[in-house]
């Protein structure tokens, strides 16, 4: 047999090959996340300021992208209460945090992401089951307070336990949730039915 | 522990790989535990709720590969650098940090399993983040200990022969290491929130994982087939070169609908579908390999389970992943049973087999370098049935899991636009319950096997009296 090793098939060509490879799509990545991270700040046209919870949002289609896009309106502040980008940010904020500390995406996801035991809470705050715009706030307190007590389930038995969050910490998941519907997710979910202006 | 001949480095890693089996058992029931709030929807409710059996289910699984990994990495330390490990005292005191630390996570979890909405419960508590769900502290407590393990690896090559295998492991480990600090901050916004975290998840798996278990198995093909190690080295640089081209770079799969803008549609879509071919090149490798030598292996088991790991390795990150990787299919995947069909197979496929090979090859050594090939004493029929078992299990999971995920992305996100009810009318279909039934079904098919593998592990090669005096010992 020939010992001969052909260049393409040589240890030191691919191991060149390799650090090249690695290096190059490692630079490409940095340059990518630099161009990525200023469009997904807060504030930034895909994702709004915290302030937004000061809005009206609407998820529309739109004809020329081929998909529905958040529609951020009229003045309608959360809770009949306008709120400072500061305060919107420590109330938001405080509803995260509430999210993380409460494992919520150990059962529901989050723009898609965690798990599958529950409804996916990226349009959560349009959701047509909180009946019509006018009675939505009181709605979705009233459920995160006492989800037992205010279980839908559809029919499958499957139940939110109930979590035993303060009012103040049920307000800011909601202001978290209103804030999280307004970010661009370039469609997801497709074909999500919003909830009504009037019941 | 009866200690044949086993070095340094070897010791430390068998009390790895105890850990590591225990965590697996854990995982396990905790899997099946989650499966049943599926099906009996009251089942631990205000107990354990689901939220927590599935975060003990999926950090377990984590933890117990992390342990399976560094395990075998000190195992053929001493061996592949032709020197003692350096610096062994500190690492086996990081074994026991590390150990005591992710005990107390656990009974956290348990016991205290969530908190109020502040700084104090991420630092203690619960991180509430898929999969790095462990609170701050242990964060920091992981890296301290890892770095002893990287200073052990770094250090006792660096003395002693410094080979392609050695050099590839030791930069991925930094690699590694350097991506789950991407997990460690806090922020509001939560598609930068996702941004970071995808660094963490898919960086390890589809990268980083990826070309460790590649220096395992060019180790582990040196040892079980004696293939010569100018071939296995030239694999794993080809590997790193095709892994790293597209994995990087595929990560842009997770960016589709996190915020992030439309050009990751295109490159995410791109360069994840090209993530199989590696994969491919791995099954090739290791077929050829074993078809040169005619599968002559006195290490039987762990050659099956190196060849499971390619074929797992090919269907379940290649295949699986490829299914929905792209954004046309995965606007209605998203979310959904797939991601929970994929995760099963390629978890189990690509890394849990490896592991398991390595068990087999540390066992054999520990039975004084027993012969494990084609005469065992009972036709091998424990590990070959636990062998059997577990790849049904897990096949059988994944398919139930793939009908109900086919299910749900048509009914809840294609028809009824994955409203509340959208979601609960998939559900409640009869196609989707069924799915979970028959995961549960599988669930305990590879909970036997499980149990097998265990038995197995104890009991193989103990029968004969090789060098040492074990025939002593009863079966
Ligand atoms: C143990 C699992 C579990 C946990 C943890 C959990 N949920 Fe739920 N959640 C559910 C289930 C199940 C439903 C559906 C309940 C129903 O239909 O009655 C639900 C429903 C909801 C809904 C209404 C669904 C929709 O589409 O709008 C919201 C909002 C919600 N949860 C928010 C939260 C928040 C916020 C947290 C964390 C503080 C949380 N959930 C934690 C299981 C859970
Ligand atoms: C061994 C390697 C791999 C492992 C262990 C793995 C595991 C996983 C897991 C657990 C998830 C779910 C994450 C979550 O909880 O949200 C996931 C998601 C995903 N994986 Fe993989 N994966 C691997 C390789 C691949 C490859 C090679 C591809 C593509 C070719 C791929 C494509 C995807 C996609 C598209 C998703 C997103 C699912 C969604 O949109 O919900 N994966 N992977
Ligand atoms: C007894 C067998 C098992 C059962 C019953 C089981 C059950 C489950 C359940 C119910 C979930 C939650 C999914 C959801 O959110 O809806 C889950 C998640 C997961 N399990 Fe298992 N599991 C088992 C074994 C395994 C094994 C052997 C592995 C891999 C080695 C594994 C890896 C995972 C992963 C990666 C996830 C997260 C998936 C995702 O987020 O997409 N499981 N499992
Ligand atoms: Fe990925």
């Amino acid at each position: 047999m020939n010992n001969e090793v052909p260049w393409w098939a040589s240890e030191s060509f691919w191991k060149k090959t390799a650090i090249w490879v690695t290096g190059i799509m490692f630079v490409v990545l940095i340059f990518l996340t630099m161009n990525t991270l200023p469009q997904i700040s807060a504030g930034s046209a895909r994702v709004p300021a915290y302030s937004v919870i000061n809005k009206h949002i609407a998820y529309e289609f739109d004809d020329r992208r081929n998909i529905q896009v958040p529609v951020i309106g009229e003045d309608d502040p959360l809770f009949g209460e306008m709120l400072s980008e500061k305060q919107a940010e420590a109330l938001v904020t405080h509803g995260k945090k509430v999210i993380q500390g409460r494992n919520c995406m150990g059962c529901h996801t989050l723009l898609g992401n965690g798990a599958y035991f529950a409804p996916d809470l990226t349009k959560a705050w349009l959701d047509p089951a909180w009946g019509s715009e006018a009675e939505r706030e009181e709605m979705m307190l009233n459920f995160l307070l006492d989800p037992q007590e205010n279980a839908r389930s559809f029919g499958s038995g499957r139940t939110m336990p109930n979590l035993h969050l303060t009012e103040e910490e049920a307000r800011a998941v909601i202001a978290f949730l209103k804030w999280m519907s307004a970010i661009d997710t370039n469609g997801f979910p497709y074909n999500f039915t919003v909830i009504e202006k009037e019941g | 522990m009866e200690n044949v001949q086993l070095n340094g480095g070897q010791q430390l890693a068998v009390k790895y790989f105890v850990v590591a089996v225990l965590l697996f058992v854990a995982q396990i029931l905790f899997g099946l535990l989650s499966g049943m709030q599926y099906l009996a929807p009251d089942f631990l409710l205000g107990v354990l709720n689901f939220n927590m059996t599935r975060t003990v289910h999926i950090n377990a699984m984590v933890v117990w590969m992390l342990y399976g990994f560094i395990g075998s990495v000190y195992w053929l330390l001493e061996e592949e650098s032709g020197h003692p490990v350096v610096g062994l005292k500190w690492g086996n005191l990081a074994f026991w940090v590390l150990t005591a630390a992710v005990t107390v996570v656990v009974l956290v979890y348990l016991f205290v399993q969530t908190g109020p909405g502040n700084d104090f419960t991420r630092w203690f508590i619960n991180e509430g983040r898929e999969y790095i769900e462990a609170p701050r502290w242990a964060d920091i407590g992981i890296v301290v200990c890892f770095s002893v393990f990287f200073y052990n690896v770094a250090a006792t090559f660096a003395k002693g022969r410094w080979s392609g295998i050695a050099g590839v492991l030791t930069l991925d480990l930094i690699a590694l290491a350097g991506l789950y600090m991407a997990g460690m901050f806090y922020t509001t916004n939560i598609s930068l929130d996702q941004y970071w975290w995808w660094w963490v998840i898919h960086l390890w798996v589809e990268a980083t994982w990826e070309v460790l278990v590649g220096c395992i198995m060019a180790w582990g093909l040196m040892k079980t087939l004696q293939v010569e190690r100018k071939i296995v080295t030239t694999w794993l640089y080809i590997e790193v070169a095709l892994m790293f081209g597209s994995g990087i770079l595929g990560l842009g799969h997770h960016y589709f609908w996190i915020g992030t803008p439309e050009y990751w549609l295109s490159i995410g879509g791109f360069f994840s579908a090209l993530e199989p071919i590696p994969l491919v090149a791995m099954v090739v490798h290791a077929v050829y390999d074993s078809g040169v030598r005619h599968m002559k292996s006195n290490n039987r088991p762990a050659l099956a389970w190196l060849i499971a790991h390619a074929f797992g390795n090919f269907f379940g990150a290649g295949v699986w992943g490829f299914m929905h990787t792209l954004p046309q299919i995965n606007l209605y995947t998203h979310g959904t049973q797939w991601a929970a069909s994929h995760g099963h197979l390629a978890f189990f496929g690509a890394y849990a087999t490896i592991i398991i090979a390595m068990f087999y090859i540390a066992v054999q050594h520990m039975r004084g370098q027993a012969d494990l090939g084609s005469h065992l004493p009972d036709r091998g029929w424990k590990w070959k049935w636990a062998l059997g078992l577990l790849n049904v299990g897990v096949v059988g999971m994944t398919v139930a899991l793939l009908i109900s995920g086919y299910e749900q992305s048509f009914i809840e996100r294609a028809m009824d636009g994955s409203t509340w009810y959208g979601y609960f009318a998939a559900q409640i279909h009869p196609w989707f319950v069924q799915g979970m039934q028959w995961r549960m079904v599988f669930g305990v098919v590879t909970t036997v096997g499980i149990g097998l593998l265990i038995w197995d592990l104890l009991t193989i090669g103990r029968a004969r009296p090789v060098t040492l005096p074990a025939a002593t010992e009863s079966r």
